[in-house]
């Protein structure tokens, strides 16, 4: 390829991003579907990591409830129908990861196991499990789940074709309830933590435990309340790979994903909106391949786009959050609590 | 494996006696100050019967562990029908765990057959032989305070390269071929493990986040790179046959030169922890980089080197594995390794022997898990080795488990000072 083609090429990516990011609807859709549990994972570890306990289960706890809402769906679609069936999944989704909250806090708060440990338990033994059990239950039988969650679509084509503004809006409000709640749900805590008692005081937990304890705060109960709150929300990433994007379980089929959220999150600074801005970061890099082959740009940059073999492009979500953690870490502060188990009657 | 006779392995075993207490000083101030130990370093092992209280106190809960892990796995099996309506059959554990243990043994009937004698516990120590490279990559990252959850990745890097490396030397002397095809193997698998580690050293990029994403980059760039080495015949892309680059046939049917490399590397790596300066470094980096820095030990340079041997132990894993018993690389060859890897050096609480003991289990599971799905036509599937796994991390991490069960009180601790460090540098920068 002719170097002196490369200034032109590049002008040409940027002016065709912005097109496809702003003017067009399809692309931010696209990758609001690679965003959404990214978004859910990174909320969990800030719900988790600011009152001072790391989790880098989350990867584990998305597979697990994956393969419980397909369960789900499984058992009951034939008794109580599609919709319904889908819904009881995302319910008992949410409830299986606070449950592996649960799990994960008495690991991590009562038992003060290592925490790194604790959640390379809960990934080891969601490979485990659910591969055990796909092959016990679902395999023998060759019938699959209840299907996907049905689009909301409710921004109507010509909002969406306004610039900026519908493109935004329709890739909000025009996927499903899951995708849609992600955004809310990162507003939501991000009020909380920054805005009421709660927030505070989870704040004060995840940096000085023991001062907090000083002035009456329940160190323990916070930290359970808030991890268990916080797989929950991981249960519902798990929800939404299986049931809001194809509707069938595959063995190890979260993965990564709960590792790129902690990418997420140390990217946003262990905020929640900050780690909702590194999820759709990571969403886009994921989505990119699937933008480009819906809508390839023309002349030489669709070429060239289109030449890159699609390892790369798989891949590039990985690099890129290498490349972020090396770049942004260093100027990134943890909560001071962070990864440290809390005893009371330790020396300070 | 003839051990006890082995002089070489009782002297190193006496050696550890001897010297155990300046090793555990310069590992662990922390962990050495709460032994009830007098601190004149007056000399240890005093009788025999000593000897075995201490090795049962470090080795109890592991062992415990297990125990515990496998009667739990037991009941998991009993109550599984229960999933799909079928009736409870108690003996099903009984048959399960009986047909793993033939597979990874053999009966008596084939232990009186001279031709198939060692078919069964060759196919254990043939799959035990890489997870001793992976537990000691794990484990001697874990000595420097590091968690390289990336073996998968750097085993597949490596297993590639040795691929590829063998195919081309094909043709060569076996005494040239393989040498050179372990080596290619071992390289990459360094160069793999360099990465992550000059990033954590240099920028402070987690271990545990990075070596993950680079297990999916190798997934893919692999996948990309399987399609240029290719070669034409086969209905799938695979590499080219490793003619006398395959590693030769040491003992029995299946017994290759990994398994004795393995062996071998349990002993070096036991040597450069323990009696070398470099070892000395690595551990004191790994007990508390500030006071390392403050020796004079640059802790970027051991940390990124420590990482590199890591993934060079991953990279050989990769290799003996690719040039003994896979012979090609084609996408989606079975990659247990890596977690298996991680638990192994959990479980043999980072120490080379104990890695060595650790991968020996996890070969009869490996190697029998085939032949009790078989016996108990799929009701007892191989997953369920994972699951049992899984247990077993789950009582490493939470040993008060182990304690309260089998009313333990002296035992130590299953997770070792070195690991807590992993978890103490998520929060905090590499001192520089």
């Amino acid at each position: 390829m002719d170097i002196t083609a490369i200034p032109g090429l590049l002008v040409d990516l940027v002016r065709y991003l912005v097109e496809i990011l702003f003017l067009s609807p399809s692309a931010l859709e696209i990758i609001m579907l690679f965003t959404a549990p990214l978004a859910l994972g990174a909320l969990c570890g800030v719900m988790c990591e600011r009152s001072g306990v790391v989790n880098i289960g989350i990867e584990g706890i998305m597979l697990t409830t994956a393969f419980a809402a397909y369960l789900t769906g499984f058992l009951l679609h034939d008794s109580i129908g599609t919709f319904p069936a889908l819904v009881a999944g995302v319910v008992v989704a949410v409830l299986v990861g606070a449950l592996l909250g649960v799990v994960h806090g008495w690991l991590t708060i009562s038992v003060r196991a290592d925490q790194i440990i604790a959640g390379v338990f809960l990934n080891v033994a969601a490979i485990g499990v659910t591969s055990y059990f796909n092959r016990i239950i679902i395999t023998p039988t060759g019938r699959g789940g209840a299907g996907v969650l049905p689009d909301l679509n409710l921004i109507p084509a010509a909002i969406a074709e306004i610039p900026v503004i519908g493109p935004i809006l329709a890739m909000v409000f025009n996927s499903n309830a899951i995708a849609m709640s992600v955004i809310f749900l990162a507003i939501i805590l991000h009020v909380l933590l920054y805005r009421t008692r709660w927030g505070l005081r989870t704040r004060a937990v995840g940096e000085h435990p023991k001062a907090a304890d000083t002035v009456g705060i329940n160190v323990i109960r916070l930290r359970y309340l808030n991890v268990i709150v916080g797989c929950a929300l991981a249960g519902l990433a798990g929800a939404y790979i299986v049931i809001g994007s194809n509707g069938a379980f595959q063995n190890e089929m979260s993965a990564g994903r709960g590792f790129i959220a902690l990418a997420a999150v140390i990217f946003g600074r262990w905020t929640p909106l900050g780690a909702l801005g590194g999820a759709l970061l990571f969403g886009a890099a994921s989505g990119i391949q699937t933008v480009i082959s819906v809508a390839r740009p023309e002349g030489q940059l669709g070429q060239v786009l289109g030449s890159i073999p699609t390892d790369f492009y798989a891949a590039f979500p990985y690099v890129l959050t290498i490349i972020i953690l090396a770049g942004v870490v260093g100027r990134s502060i943890p909560p001071a609590a962070d990864g440290i188990p809390y005893e009371k009657e330790a020396r300070a | 494996m003839s051990g006890p006779v082995d002089p070489r392995a009782s002297r190193e075993s006496a050696r550890a006696q001897a010297g155990g207490a300046d090793q555990l000083a310069g590992t662990d101030p922390a962990a050495a100050a709460t032994r009830d130990e007098k601190p004149t370093g007056s000399p240890r092992g005093a009788g025999a019967g000593n000897t075995l209280l201490r090795a049962w106190r470090a080795g109890a809960v592991p062992i415990l562990s297990i125990v515990l892990a496998l009667f739990i796995g037991a009941i998991i099996i009993i109550l599984s029908p229960l999933t799909t309506g079928k009736p409870i059959q108690p003996d099903l554990p009984i048959r399960a765990y009986l047909a793993l243990l033939e597979g990874a043994f053999g009966t008596p009937a084939h232990w009186a057959d001279d031709a198939r004698r060692f078919n069964a516990i060759g196919d254990t120590l043939v799959k035990a032989a890489p997870l001793m490279f992976g537990g000691l990559a794990v484990g001697l990252a874990f000595k420097a305070g590091l968690f390289n959850i990336g073996v998968a990745g750097q085993f597949l890097v490596g297993a590639f390269f040795a691929a590829v490396a063998g195919a081309s030397f094909a043709q060569l002397d076996t005494n040239f071929a393989v040498p050179l095809a372990l080596a290619i193997g071992g390289i990459a698998g360094a160069v793999y493990g360099f990465i992550p580690g000059f990033l954590k050293a240099r920028t402070g990029a987690h271990e545990v986040v990075t070596t993950i994403m680079l297990n999916a980059i190798a997934l893919q760039l692999l996948a990309w790179g399987l399609d240029l080495v290719k070669v034409a015949g086969f209905s799938f892309p695979r590499t080219g046959d490793i003619g006398n680059a395959t590693l030769p046939i040491l003992f029995g049917r299946n017994i290759h030169l990994g398994v004795l490399l393995a062996f071998l590397a349990i002993f070096i790596i036991r040597w450069l922890l323990d009696r070398t300066t470099l070892g000395f470094e690595i551990r004191t980096v790994g007990a508390n980089p500030n006071a390392a820095r403050y020796a004079g030990i640059r802790p970027v340079f051991i940390i990124t080197l420590a990482m590199t041997l890591s993934g060079l132990l991953a990279g050989l894993a990769g290799s003996i594995q690719m040039l003994g018993v896979q012979t090609f690389y084609a996408t989606g060859i079975s990659n247990k390794v890596g977690f298996d890897s991680i638990t192994v050096a959990l479980l043999g609480r980072s120490s080379p022997l104990g890695i060595m003991l650790s991968a020996l289990l996890f070969g009869v599971l490996r190697a029998g898990q085939n032949l009790m799905q078989l016996r108990t036509q799929n009701q007892v599937p191989i997953e369920v080795i994972d699951v049992i796994q899984a247990l077993i991390i789950l009582f490493l991490a939470a040993d008060i488990i182990v304690r309260r069960v089998f009313r333990l009180k002296k035992a130590k601790g299953a997770i070792e000072g070195e690991v807590r460090n992993v978890t103490a540098s998520w929060g905090e920068q590499v001192a520089r």
